[in-house]
């Protein structure tokens, strides 16, 4: 009987998981548009206001005009938004709320698998999100080359980074209110110290030590040079923090959902 | 094989001077193609028993089969011969009728293709008709929980688990229930459901087992265990006696004429095999009034689990 009371065992996983992807993928098919829209409209509005607004006094960063410096970090961090909606409010809903998850855990199908799919799910609106930014960024000149493609897997795995640190907190949550800190004490704050609107060289030496750790900073670390048409410094690292802190987040929240759920 | 066999269960919640036993060494075994109706007052373990045996939560002891396989080790696999439907509603707001049985299908392995055609006949079961496109939020309270049976049946189950399945219907929602539940077990579905009403067991159950405290106190036919544990005969007794209630009466004179008398409040309930005596004597006391029936599964119930609130 370990498997069950050994919340923090290693996942297992079955294919069975794809009914719950897709189940969640036919729900946002119904509201597609007005989900890609809403997922669109802010982050864009944003680049094109302060790109255009704040670039006219702003000469040049890093060596190019401040929208184009704008456009990669916008990606990541929209992105970053998507998936930690999606995770958290989505998420919670299916869990708690309308109980969707008892009732697909009725049929043969584990917790393990359909936290496995929110995870991907997650990721996958999350990335469905960044590709329509990623073409209206396109669209207006700023993602040229196409090493900017590159940026897709990358932002589906910065999907998956963002989703499974969104769900430790959905497993965590009381309500829907707990939420907000989240919000306000580690995603707003990450926002603004990832290098998404300055350069992260503009921060006071320690304060920079501490948020080029921060997964958005590899995020951008790795987006940004993609739209601009060079392969990023040091891509492996960022690939691999990434994708640590993807592992190591899915696997808390797994345990503490199953802590949560299966008692 | 007996679709589930449970040995000893054994589920204790918390650690230390927190831990709840919330089942206490509890035997289970259903025999193929029965109705077994699992009676117990809130809190008795009935819920939690059956999440054990789907392998929700592991036991802290004690051994369980479900249909043949053992759990939790195996409890996917069995899983997928089994129908639940649960307590609460957890059907898709988000998707039509035709759609939450499509859906979970897929929970199953099942393919669109296969499952599609059984759609008509799996929601004219329910007694929703042409309600393929119809939302969730359209529907009443009695609708949702005859989709939810519908939804439960879509992997043609040999065990169908119903965890209070008529709690908050109104009676006509809650006899059609009752009509497929026993047309299903014509169809030789095996049926383990929970109620806290006597008269569902009563119609429903081939078998039937009162569980308080995490305890089976009585199990067997719905008749043994009236014949068991209870006189046949009730006198329910109330009114006014002597300036006072019938909690008076009976202090004074149900000794002499019943076996058993229970007084709740200031109704006065006699159990005996032989009511005569006691009606002649109340054909004599104008302020009293009473009820004679045939004592039932309710009376067994407050017998063994007390009469006292539980919530």
């Amino acid at each position: 009987m370990t498997s069950v009371t050994d919340h923090f065992a290693p996942p297992r996983l079955s294919l069975r998981l794809l009914a719950v992807w897709r189940r969640n993928f036919l729900v946002w098919r119904k509201l597609a548009l007005p989900s890609i829209v809403g997922n669109l409209a802010d982050p864009v509005i944003y680049m094109l206001g302060l790109g255009y607004g704040l670039g006219m006094l702003v000469p040049e960063v890093e060596g190019v005009s401040y929208i184009a410096f704008l456009a990669g970090g916008t990606l990541a961090y929209s992105t970053m938004n998507a998936a930690t909606f999606e995770a958290l409010y989505s998420g919670f809903s299916r869990m708690h709320t309308q109980k969707t998850w008892e009732a697909i855990m009725n049929a043969p199908v584990s917790l393990d698998d359909i936290v496995a799919a929110e995870l991907l799910w997650a990721a996958s609106k999350a990335c469905l999100a960044g590709i329509a930014i990623l073409a209206v960024i396109a669209a207006f000149g700023f993602a040229a080359s196409p090493l900017a493609l590159a940026a897709i897997p990358v932002i589906f795995l910065t999907g998956l980074c963002f989703a499974a640190l969104g769900l430790i907190m959905t497993a965590l949550a009381p309500s829907y209110d707990f939420f907000m800190y989240y919000f306000t004490l580690v995603i707003t704050p990450m926002t603004l110290l990832s290098g998404v609107f300055f350069p992260q060289g503009q921060l006071p030496d320690a304060v920079r030590t501490v948020a080029e750790c921060l997964p958005l900073s590899h995020a951008v670390a790795l987006v940004r040079p993609l739209l601009l048409g060079e392969l990023p410094p040091q891509a492996g690292l960022h690939l691999a923090v990434l994708a640590g802190i993807a592992v190591a987040a899915f696997w808390l929240a797994l345990g503490l959902t199953r802590r949560r759920l299966l008692k | 094989m007996s679709p589930l066999e449970i040995t000893g269960l054994v589920k204790r919640f918390g650690e230390g001077a927190e831990a709840r036993e919330v089942v206490r060494g509890l035997d289970l075994s259903l025999a193929p193609g029965e109705c077994f109706a699992l009676l117990g007052p809130n809190g008795a373990g009935k819920t939690t028993t059956l999440r054990c045996a789907l392998g929700l939560t592991a036991a802290t002891a004690g051994s369980i089969r479900l249909c043949g396989l053992p759990v939790p080790e195996r409890a996917r696999d069995a899983r997928a011969r089994v129908g639940v439907v649960p307590q609460l509603d957890s059907l898709d707001p988000d998707f039509t009728c035709a759609e939450n049985l499509l859906v979970f299908a897929g929970y199953f392995g099942l393919h669109e293709r296969e499952v599609r055609p059984r759609i008509p006949e799996l929601l004219a079961f329910a007694g929703l008709e042409g309600k393929e496109n119809a939302r969730i939020q359209s529907l009443s309270g009695g609708m949702k929980r005859r989709l939810t049976l519908a939804r439960a049946l879509v992997n043609r189950p040999e065990l169908l688990i119903l965890d209070e399945p008529t709690t908050g219907l109104d009676p006509q929602a809650r006899h059609l229930i009752w009509e497929r539940l026993r047309r299903l077990t014509a169809e030789g579905t095996t049926i383990l459901l929970t109620t806290h009403f006597m008269d569902e067991a009563e119609r429903l159950a081939n078998r039937l087992a009162i569980m308080d405290a995490g305890r089976i106190l009585a199990q067997g036919s719905p008749r043994e265990v009236i014949a068991a544990h209870i006189e046949p005969q009730v006198v329910e007794i109330f009114g006014e006696w002597q300036g006072e209630g019938a909690a008076a009466w009976a202090a004074a004179h149900a000794h002499a004429l019943c076996q058993r008398c229970e007084v709740s409040g200031e109704t006065a309930f006699c159990y005996t095999t032989d009511a005569a005596p006691l009606l002649a004597h109340l054909a004599h006391q104008p302020g009293l009034r009473s009820l004679h029936r045939p004592a039932n599964l309710e009376d067994v119930f407050l017998k063994l689990t007390g009469r006292d609130l539980r919530d």
